[in-house]
């Protein structure tokens, strides 16, 4: 097929794996603004999650936080941001920062929620068994509770990476680069090879970030628990 | 910019008209995405239910569609089918998959074996038993999977915008505003298309308890 020859082309030319819209300088961007995005959510999400499932107090922000993030798009949280970040940084607030914020409200939700699920579902008995014996609060949640719902909490932030990664395309529409400037190019110029091209690397850089998580995932899980999913 | 009010309401009074008729274009792409998307789910999730070897790879599918940007989607599209209806609501359609498929297979999954039992004991041939008895009892759960399906699909029709103007329902006025460098229009597009996506899920948690009379009266009598 055409597209796949033109795509290939485009891929292949090595005049585009390098310069201020290289291969390598867009997938920099995407990758970094998304890193920086997931670490800043993972930041406030992961202590608050882990400290409303450990406590049982204010499980409704959970909810709701769960509840309101389905219903912010991140098309129209990037473009609600512009008129507010441009206040404070004509420049940055206007190609940068939207993206950025919207990017750690998109990241945030799922952190939580799986902060929140692990801990909240790891057995009571277990817990009450560690207060018996002496541990205190900060112990069992340290020495307890997190390496028990390790899984579900790396589960959350897999989530949110994917999404993230995927998302930041649209920064592209809003004056950020990363690996959506492409398609915007591609689709303005009516360049199939830099669209299609851009297509590729974006799916390519999701579907990488996935498998990268779920490897990751999998060394997590502690010894016993794997035994008894390979058992 | 700066001396500009943040909001120009003479800006809203005078396009009423306009945005109104982007609102409706926008529950228009909406719904035809999740009706198709639902009778396609539905298929697949009978399938599933029918065959369950099959269940992990129609999963697999539909989070591999997923994880493709909608962006990317959509732009990609138009080599391919042009600025059409097509165009916007392919991408709409395949990304309701996941969230309902995996509803519509676990509602059908809770309804108790002794529930189907009872009902074959009573004599209900099996076409009675499904539309009497199953269906009846998945409906939270698909309910569940419509909510989903259909928020999510909302804030998705804003990113249809980058089609030209005759798509994006009220994402139009964010893009707009955004290159015109002004606010009104994108918080007019931003909120609404919010708005619109709470109000439909309010509306099917409304559409839930009218279908399932037994669970409000329960609660009730609790």
């Amino acid at each position: 097929m055409d597209i796949l020859a033109v795509t290939a082309q485009w891929l292949a030319d090595p005049a585009h794996w390098q310069g201020p819209n290289g291969i390598p300088l867009r997938l920099g961007e995407h990758v970094a603004l998304s890193v920086v995005s997931l670490v800043l959510a993972a930041l406030v999400a992961m202590p608050l999650g882990l400290w409303i499932g450990h406590t049982g107090r204010f499980s409704w922000l959970v909810v709701s936080s769960a509840n309101a993030w389905r219903a912010l798009p991140s098309f129209a949280v990037i473009g609600l941001l512009v008129p507010f970040t441009t206040l404070l940084d004509p420049n940055l607030g206007f190609i940068l920062y939207p993206t950025l914020v919207a990017m750690i409200v998109l990241a945030g939700p799922p952190i939580l929620v799986n902060s929140y699920e692990g801990v909240a579902g790891v057995d009571r008995d277990l817990v009450e068994a560690a207060r018996g014996m002496g541990m205190s609060e900060r112990q069992i949640l340290f020495a307890l509770e997190m390496p028990v719902a390790l899984p579900v909490l790396a589960a959350g932030i897999r989530s949110a990476a994917v999404q993230v990664i995927a998302t930041a395309t649209l920064g592209a529409t809003f004056g950020f680069g990363g690996l959506g400037r492409y398609i915007v190019l591609g689709d303005a110029n009516r360049d199939n090879g830099q669209l299609f091209g851009g297509v590729v690397l974006v799916a390519a850089l999701a579907l990488t970030t996935l498998a990268f998580f779920v490897l990751i995932e999998r060394r997590l899980a502690s010894p016993g628990l794997a035994a008894r999913t390979a058992g | 910019m700066n001396s500009e009010p943040l909001v120009r309401w003479d800006w809203i009074g005078a396009h009423l008209g306009p945005i109104l008729e982007r609102g409706g274009q926008h529950l228009y792409l909406a719904v035809i995405a999740v009706t198709i998307g639902f009778a396609i789910s539905f298929g697949l999730a009978a399938l599933s239910i029918r065959r369950r070897r099959l269940y992990p790879f129609v999963t697999l599918l539909a989070t591999a569609v997923y994880t493709i940007p909608s962006f990317a989607m959509f732009a990609a599209l138009v080599v391919v089918s042009g600025l059409s209806i097509f165009t916007a609501e392919i991408p709409l359609v395949v990304y309701t998959f996941i969230l309902f498929v995996p509803n519509i297979v676990a509602g059908f999954d809770a309804v108790p074996q002794d529930v189907l039992d009872a009902a074959d004991g009573m004599g209900y041939t099996s076409a009675q038993r499904w539309w009497q008895v199953e269906l009846p009892l998945s409906v939270p759960l698909v309910v569940a999977g419509l909510r989903l399906a259909t928020v999510s699909t909302i804030g998705l029709v804003t990113v249809s915008a980058i089609l030209g103007d005759r798509f994006g329902g009220l994402g139009y006025y964010i893009l707009d505003g955004y290159h015109r460098h002004f606010p009104t229009e994108i918080l007019v597009g931003g909120l609404l298309s919010i708005g619109l996506a709470v109000l439909a899920d309010l509306g099917f948690v409304l559409l839930r308890r009218l279908l399932t009379p037994w669970a409000t009266a329960r609660a009730a009598a609790r």
